[in-house]
């Protein structure tokens, strides 16, 4: 079980309260996991990351265990704690903005 | 009992103003979509209960919301905007070629007759439309394609599609304006398109009397006379009473000619307004007066209305999409300005009283007409 913590704005788009848990089979990859949570929430297609290009959207970061996976490759594995389920995989919205 | 509703869009959510048909009291609700910017916000004419609203971000993208219930509640619909084919280039600031990106839409015009088509106008600009109430969206290419795109250029706000504009008499015609690319026309439901720009001049243009690349603003018609269009351009309010095919300026006597909205009264048609703004580098209205300016004369004769609005210290603008009249009898008129308010004339201008007065810059204000 994989534990995702959505910024304000896509957890209200998504409608959900708090942590969102998902089921990832195979790999936990950041494509791995972003595609799971577009099939729960289809609302937050586009809003993460582009519809086609799959690229990050730029104001958009993934943490994780304290560190800034961002710039990863969307294959390259996520920390084990990640996948295990004892630490979240946190989307932020970058601060930018007014 | 009939009544109105105003939809208004800022720069941090939408909010739903609500009277009844003297249009004194208002109920507010919102903010919907709260710390987005809403671009646009519009009902369906087919079906009043039907809303479709551009939720934006700079950091999440493109959304757009449909309410059944006349924004009651609101879902999310689709959000992918692609481009037809091979995208192309247009002009970038310096000169070269720069491929389209969509980066938002502007505009979201409802079809006169069926509530789950609605065309939309989007940044680049684009003319998209939706025939399965939103959850789709394709282009329309035969703009982008006609021929003068890689000529056309963003302007200050962006390389915008924000006007279309259905010709009720002609289902197949529409209008669009792009920003700066000047006005378009199809006769043929969006297959093909012709520049409809003849008698626009623009100093800023090498050619002040260029095919395209004109900044339009926002154009007007009242749909009992469809061969009448009436034009806000950068500077210069325009006349067309051959459906685009030629434009003479009607500015008159106005203190000056730049501005963002038009529109025209909803049983006049040869009354229309304009909020003039002082010019392209100081968007506030001339003197720290904020003023209606209304025709009703089709044009170069203007009067100022100015009974309820600010008339001293005042340095609001007041944007394209930002004005709109209702149908019922005496014509109601709204606007909204970037300092938050949104003000109301249930007589046809000749007095205002704000409906809201501290919301976020407004974007965009559309009234429904309701039985």
């Amino acid at each position: 079980m994989i534990r995702v913590v959505l910024p304000q704005h896509l957890r209200r788009l998504a409608q959900v309260d708090g942590e969102v848990r998902l089921d990832v089979d195979g790999r936990v990859t950041q494509r791995a996991v972003l595609d799971a949570l577009e099939a729960r929430y289809p609302a937050l297609r586009g809003t993460i990351r582009d519809h086609i290009t799959q690229q990050r959207r730029a104001f958009v970061r993934f943490f994780a265990c304290a560190q800034d996976l961002s710039h990863e490759l969307p294959d390259a594995p996520l920390p084990e704690a990640v996948a295990s389920g004892a630490e979240p995989f946190l989307i932020i919205g970058a601060m930018a903005g007014g | 009992m009939s009544g109105v509703r105003v939809l208004v869009g800022t720069r941090k959510g939408a909010f739903v103003a609500t009277s009844d048909a003297r249009r004194q009291r208002w109920d507010i609700s919102g903010p919907h979509f709260a710390g987005w910017e809403i671009y646009h916000v519009k009902g369906s004419p087919a079906d009043p209960d039907r809303l479709y609203a551009s939720q934006t971000s700079g950091w999440f993208g493109q959304v757009i919301q449909r309410s059944n219930d006349g924004g009651k509640t609101w879902a999310p619909v689709g959000n992918q905007f692609v481009y037809d084919g091979v995208p192309g280039t247009h002009q970038w600031y310096d000169g070269t070629q720069h491929p389209w990106e969509f980066k938002r839409v502007w505009h979201l015009e409802p079809s006169l007759t069926d509530p789950d088509t609605v065309y939309a106008g989007v940044e680049d600009a684009a003319l998209f439309r939706t025939t399965d109430g939103g959850q789709t969206w394709q282009e329309l290419p035969g703009l982008r394609g006609h021929g003068s795109g890689p000529r056309w250029q963003p302007g200050a706000g962006g390389m915008c599609l924000h006007t279309i504009v259905q010709d009720p008499s002609h289902p197949g015609r529409l209008f669009i304006a792009i920003s700066a690319a000047g006005a378009f026309r199809t006769d043929d439901a969006g297959k093909t398109w012709r520049p409809v720009n003849r008698g626009l001049r623009s100093e800023m243009l090498p050619d002040p009397k260029a095919e395209v690349g004109h900044c339009v603003h926002r154009i007007a018609m009242h749909p009992s006379r469809p061969g009448v269009l009436f034009m806000q351009k950068h500077w210069d309010v325009m006349r067309s009473d051959d459906a685009g095919d030629s434009w003479h300026e009607v500015s008159g006597n106005l203190p000056t000619d730049f501005g963002f909205p038009i529109d025209v009264h909803a049983h006049e048609r040869d009354t229309i307004f304009v909020v003039p703004i002082k010019s392209d580098s100081e968007h506030f209205p001339p003197d720290g007066k904020l003023r209606v300016y209304r025709s009703r004369t089709g044009g170069n004769e203007w009067e100022a209305l100015t009974n309820g609005l600010p008339q001293r210290d005042c340095y609001v603008n007041v944007l394209r999409e930002a004005m709109a009249v209702d149908s019922l009898d005496a014509c109601g008129v709204y606007f909204g300005t970037t300092g938050g308010q949104v003000y109301a004339s249930a007589d046809a201008g000749d007095s205002w009283a704000p409906i809201v007065r501290d919301l976020p810059a407004v974007l965009s204000v559309e009234v429904q007409t309701l039985e």
